[in-house]
């Protein structure tokens, strides 16, 4: 993965494009994330219910792949629905799986400005 | 515009039915036919009358349709920005503003699908600079829906 890759993953997108927590159909939390920081940080507090509702319907990987272009990652989540985790379990293993991402990210030289 | 009881009744039977002619309306009220286009006439220029339309059974057609009640809360500073935004898309049917507890923003909107309606709140509205919350109500079934009508409300109208 080149610097430029792991840039263009870590910046932050305009508001039409960031990630909206639902807990269901047309119900919006007033959660928002912008950047894959801002991610992992709202999934620590955002409802769990809004965790499940987005994660069963694929939401989190086709935004980590379209918006972010993080295809990894993307790859990562969808490995994590599979399991059918909820409630707690569910966000402790998406925030470590997003979190452990982030890291590799930022550990890249020349990444620290995120 | 002040309009007396000759304009209520031509109101009434419009409301009732748009397309009786100005010869049945004049005939069952006691005036010329050209008494009542001179009286529709004017309450069209004053905007008293605003349009004819046709009230369509989109199931009859074949149309996938569902309805939903939008609530908006919003920053109110933005909420009347957020309702006109709102009123300039498509799949929104009514917009209004209101304050209960707080300030929200309600809003009828039409969709093709559950997803196509979630796509459209999570794409246009819930990106709106202002918006906190919103809440939506899937409508299953309609009981009544109707227009205000002036037959039906007769002990408002101060003659």
């Amino acid at each position: 993965m080149t610097l430029d890759t792991g840039s263009k993953i870590l910046r932050t997108v305009p508001r039409e494009k960031a990630f909206y927590f639902f807990t269901s159909i047309g119900n919006y939390t007033g959660t928002s994330a912008s950047s894959l920081k801002e991610f992992m940080e709202k999934t620590n507090e955002v409802n769990v219910k809004s965790l499940e509702f987005h994660l069963s319907r694929g939401d989190f990987e086709k935004w980590m792949a379209e918006v972010l272009q993080d295809t990894e990652l993307a790859g990562e989540i969808r490995r994590l629905q599979k399991l059918n985790l909820t409630g707690n379990s569910l966000r402790d293993q998406l925030n470590f799986t997003v979190s452990r991402r982030f890291k590799r990210l930022t550990s890249q030289p020349g990444a620290s400005r995120f | 515009m002040f309009l007396d009881a000759t304009d209520l009744e031509i109101l009434r039977a419009l409301q009732k039915d748009c397309r009786e002619t100005y010869g049945a309306i004049g005939k069952r009220l006691g005036i010329a036919h050209s008494t009542v286009y001179d009286r529709i006439r004017k309450m069209e220029q004053q905007k008293v009358i605003q349009n004819y339309t046709a009230t369509i059974d989109v199931e009859k057609i074949g149309m996938r349709n569902i309805t939903s009640i939008m609530t908006v809360y919003a920053d109110p500073k933005e909420i009347e920005r957020v309702a006109e935004k709102l009123a300039a898309l498509p799949e929104v049917l009514e917009v209004y503003t209101s304050l209960s507890e707080e300030l929200l923003v309600i809003a009828k909107v039409s969709a093709a699908s559950q997803e196509n309606l979630h796509e459209f709140i999570a794409n246009s509205v819930a990106p709106l600079p202002g918006v906190s919350r919103i809440r939506t109500s899937i409508i299953t079934k309609k009981f009544k829906e109707t227009q205000f009508s002036i037959t039906n409300a007769s002990e408002r109208l101060h003659l």
